[in-house]
């Protein structure tokens, strides 16, 4: 079925709990059945089906026990990370293990994670991610940019404390 | 470190998010600076291990059955029955129709994610201060060095009486298949040759392809076993002007 796995992943980063999200699938592609019919043509599917998704978590016991919907203290004006800090990237990603790296993005609030994972783990553009996450394009960019520095920090502190 | 002038558009650019003057602007800088061109390798390197890390959860498979079946079975209230057969069809052909976009829009996915790796090896090699693991402009040279280090043969065109310089070569890697990378100058562009065996489970599809990605142009093909790909920012007829030296060379 078409965005099956990508919105199973998805739903497991939201949830951290496997029968959580296989309901929240089954709750999103219940409801984009029922709800066909407010979809339009030539907008974009993906960007639809994971806004029911992403609502439908939103809206739940779940959603609700994560802070999900928690606004960051700062969505503007903070000075945009150097790539490069003192561990050179290359060789911190060299280091760090695939493991350390999936710990680093579940450490991240989750408006970070999620801006995170639909920019590169579904390769959305910053439109489509503006229309999932029903924010401007002007903060899908602060938070992507805000999201790396942080995982860059917390991937350098977990190498120190290796 | 980046450049102050360009820092807050770099993120953007590894995103291939600004403007198409935009990209062009900040690749023309990344022709110049090393720092840049680092902290932007930098980001592509974050943005794949991030992609490799988070398709962490794989669905499985009997839920996803569940799910079809539920879809599948799902049954319209017997009151709305009398006029809805042709509701009914209307929405089957719906459904069809939205089930070839969207796998088509898979495939679309792969093909660009397998085009996202190889403008990060060509970036990658932009950046390095070793872009080459044999240098040599002789192709009879580098062709021999790849003996043994993959699993096929291929030909390097004769290139004196073209716009082309051969820089020398490289392995590199695409879906875990080890396969070559040349590197030609033209002019001040550089571009990236890519050659891997043609596997039928390649993103790519079997027709010649040209496409544009970030500022990189490509062209694709594929001729007597072997996928050939170039990428560069070099104008596409000089790129299509070496694909049909790499072609030619081929069938040699």
């Amino acid at each position: 079925m078409p965005l099956f796995d990508s919105l199973y992943n998805f739903a497991r980063w939201l949830t951290h709990d496997r029968e959580e999200a296989q309901d929240l699938v089954q709750e999103t592609y219940s409801k984009a059945l029922k709800g066909f019919g407010s979809f339009q043509p030539g907008t974009n599917f993906r960007a639809w089906m994971f806004r029911i998704l992403r609502n439908t978590f939103l809206t739940s016991r779940a959603g609700l026990k994560s802070g999900a919907t928690v606004s960051l203290d700062s969505e503007e004006g903070e000075p945009l990370q150097p790539a490069t800090e003192e561990t050179p990237e290359s060789l911190l990603l060299q280091r760090s293990s695939q493991q350390m790296v999936q710990e680093a993005i579940e450490e991240l609030p989750p408006l970070f994670r999620e801006v995170v994972l639909l920019c590169d783990v579904e390769e959305m553009s910053y439109q489509e991610i503006s229309e999932t996450m029903a924010i401007p394009i002007g903060t899908v960019m602060s938070r992507l940019a805000r999201a790396r520095g942080a995982l860059r920090q917390s991937l350098a502190k977990k190498l120190q404390g290796s | 470190m980046a450049c102050d002038t360009w820092r807050d558009k770099i993120n953007a650019y590894s995103d291939a998010e600004l403007s198409a003057e935009g990209m062009r602007a900040m690749a023309a800088h990344l022709r110049t600076c090393a720092s840049c061109s680092s902290d932007l390798l930098s980001r592509l390197q974050l943005k794949r291990a991030i992609k490799t890390a988070g398709s962490r959860f794989v669905p499985d498979l009997a839920f996803k059955q569940k799910i079809q079946s539920e879809i599948q079975s799902q049954k319209v209230p017997a009151s709305h029955r009398k006029w809805l057969p042709w509701l009914e069809v209307a929405a089957a052909a719906a459904i069809i129709v939205l089930l070839f976009v969207l796998l088509s829009a898979r495939s679309s996915l792969q093909q660009r994610q397998a085009f996202a790796e190889l403008a990060d090896l060509h970036v990658a090699t932009l950046a390095s201060a070793n872009p080459v693991d044999v240098i040599s402009t002789d192709r009879h040279t580098v062709k021999p060095w790849f003996q043994g280090k993959i699993p096929f043969a291929f030909n390097i065109p004769e290139l004196s009486n073209t716009p082309f310089t051969l820089e020398g070569g490289r392995l590199a890697y695409l879906d875990q298949s080890p396969g070559a990378q040349l590197i030609f100058k033209s002019g001040n562009h550089r571009i990236s040759a890519f050659i891997f065996q043609d596997r039928t489970e390649h993103p790519f599809p079997a027709k010649d392809t040209r496409s544009k990605r970030l500022t990189f142009n490509l062209e694709s093909w594929s001729g007597g076993g072997l996928r050939y790909f170039l990428i560069g920012d070099a104008d596409p007829s000089d790129i299509h002007k070496l694909s049909e030296l790499l072609r030619s060379a081929s069938q040699s």
